[in-house]
């Protein structure tokens, strides 16, 4: 178990071995995710129940909550992602690095757009200096100090190595941020789903939410995915195995 | 006192004390950006006491990622900081000597004319001790943050606006717990647990930081 694993972990850290991989798995993630995404959405938009107190404006939690844990979980990953860069110099650590950074950033705005349609008719207010709402929006800034710090150095080796610094940096104080705007009143909702003990939200609601989730998550890896694929094609393509991939003999 | 950590505290020091302009100018720029509140919003002390922590943290925090976009560049333009990444010794050193010696001449005369500017945004006086502790604890840390902005964009031109974008998120700690400390004084609320977590973001900028701003220099030396 633990060998194949390494096994793959190489394995994938070989750019012509990740072009094929992703060029295998691409035409059905793409598909498998906008089904799975469609299931959730349509299933918490049009059949959970209503809920008593918020109505139909509960709803948006179906976007609202995968863009949120996707845009959380992506900066994770980016950290994940800059430290074996940082370790190892690992190549295709810095490409999936470059790669998560776009969709990432869109689901952040996306939550916190979603976030402020929501608040609302639940809270009277678009907008609120909520701890979790000053959170995601310094997430954003985060992924956004990112995405200009790679592109404002030429190298893409270098770059890739400042941004996984950053992004190192970054992800401390993501948890930092969390805990000291905890300080200010907090209007939030707690969380209503939980891996590991009972769930505060009914089951009819849970399981769309859990299948969007999953969908919103494979949307993330396809994009990812996608990136890396075209991103590893641009560096290497003074490499033999390119040249022969373009023209395609 | 002959060390390469020494010898480094005392170059960088000396440095900065025969250019007085670029220590003087921070403060000046502190000055200026407070004293703009009181004629923007308007000059009635009721709001000026209330809104005046903010205000005072933003500014010093903003002198202080100011100051910093020029740390590394000179180094880089006259050779000393390639000289430095390739001495015999951890880059750590003379990177930490170099941190201390510019909090010594902007934070530390930050942090000493803090008072005068919350006196003149009308917060009561038993808050000014606070508001002093609590630069005095908060600039290190964004000295040492904000050095690692500066290391990773060293070798590029357009630095001042990129440095902003990328560690302004990274102050939001300090600036809650800096700001938030103070009005807590000026409610007559207990302030040590607050300036216990500026010390503790305080130890954890220090131990780890150097280590952080030496790594973004050899990554914007390209090695």
């Amino acid at each position: 178990m633990w060998n194949t694993l390494k096994r793959w972990y190489h394995q994938l850290g070989s750019p012509r071995y990740f072009y094929r991989f992703a060029d295998i798995v691409l035409p059905w993630l793409w598909p498998l995710a906008l089904i799975v995404l469609a299931i959730g959405l349509v299933w918490g938009l049009a059949y959970a129940p209503v809920e008593r107190y918020q109505g139909d404006s509960y709803r948006i939690i179906y976007l609202h909550v995968p863009a949120s844990s996707g845009a959380l979980m992506g900066y994770i990953a980016m950290g994940v992602a800059g430290l074996v860069c940082l370790v190892w110099r690992m190549k295709m650590a810095e490409v999936m690095l470059k790669a998560l950074a776009p969709f990432g950033a869109v689901l952040a705005a996306v939550s916190l757009i979603s976030g402020a349609i929501w608040g609302k008719p639940t809270w009277g207010t678009y907008w609120q200096w909520d701890a979790r709402l000053t959170s995601m929006l310094i997430l954003l800034f985060m992924y956004l100090g990112v995405m200009v710090l790679q592109s404002a150095i030429r190298d893409p080796r270098q770059a890739a190595r400042a941004a996984s610094l950053l992004a190192l940096v970054g992800v401390i104080n993501v948890v930092i941020v969390k805990y000291s705007v905890e300080w200010l009143n907090t209007l939030h909702q707690g969380a209503t789903l939980n891996l590991f003990s009972e769930s505060s939200i009914n089951p009819a609601m849970k399981y769309p939410l859990l299948i969007s989730m999953l969908g919103m998550w494979l949307l993330y890896a396809a994009n990812v995915l996608m990136r890396a694929r075209a991103e590893v094609l641009s560096r290497e393509r003074r490499s033999g195995w390119v040249r022969k991939l373009v023209e395609g003999h | 006192m002959n060390g390469p950590w020494w010898a480094t505290l005392r170059r960088e020091l000396t440095l900065i004390w025969r250019s007085p302009a670029d220590m003087v100018q921070p403060l000046f720029f502190f000055m200026v950006v407070v004293s703009l509140f009181p004629l923007g919003l308007s000059p009635k002390p009721e709001l000026l006491a209330l809104v005046a922590p903010g205000v005072v943290w933003v500014a010093a925090l903003l002198a202080v990622m100011l100051s910093l976009d020029g740390l590394f560049r000179r180094d880089q333009e006259s050779g000393a900081l390639d000289q430095m990444l390739t001495a015999p010794v951890v880059s750590v050193l003379p990177v930490s000597a170099k941190l201390l010696a510019h909090w010594l001449l902007t934070g530390l005369p930050l942090a000493l004319l803090a008072p005068l500017l919350g006196y003149m945004m009308q917060l009561p006086v038993p808050a000014l001790a606070t508001l002093t502790y609590s630069v005095l604890l908060g600039t290190p840390t964004l000295t040492v943050i904000g050095a690692i902005g500066a290391a990773l964009t060293v070798g590029l031109n357009r630095g001042g606006i990129l440095l902003a974008l990328l560690i302004l998120p990274l102050y939001v700690p300090v600036l809650v717990f800096g700001a938030g400390v103070v009005r807590a004084a000026v409610d007559g609320s207990p302030t040590q647990g607050l300036l216990a977590v500026l010390g503790a973001l305080l130890a954890l900028a220090l131990s780890l930081g150097p280590l952080a701003v030496a790594m973004g220099l050899r990554i914007s030396a390209g090695d």
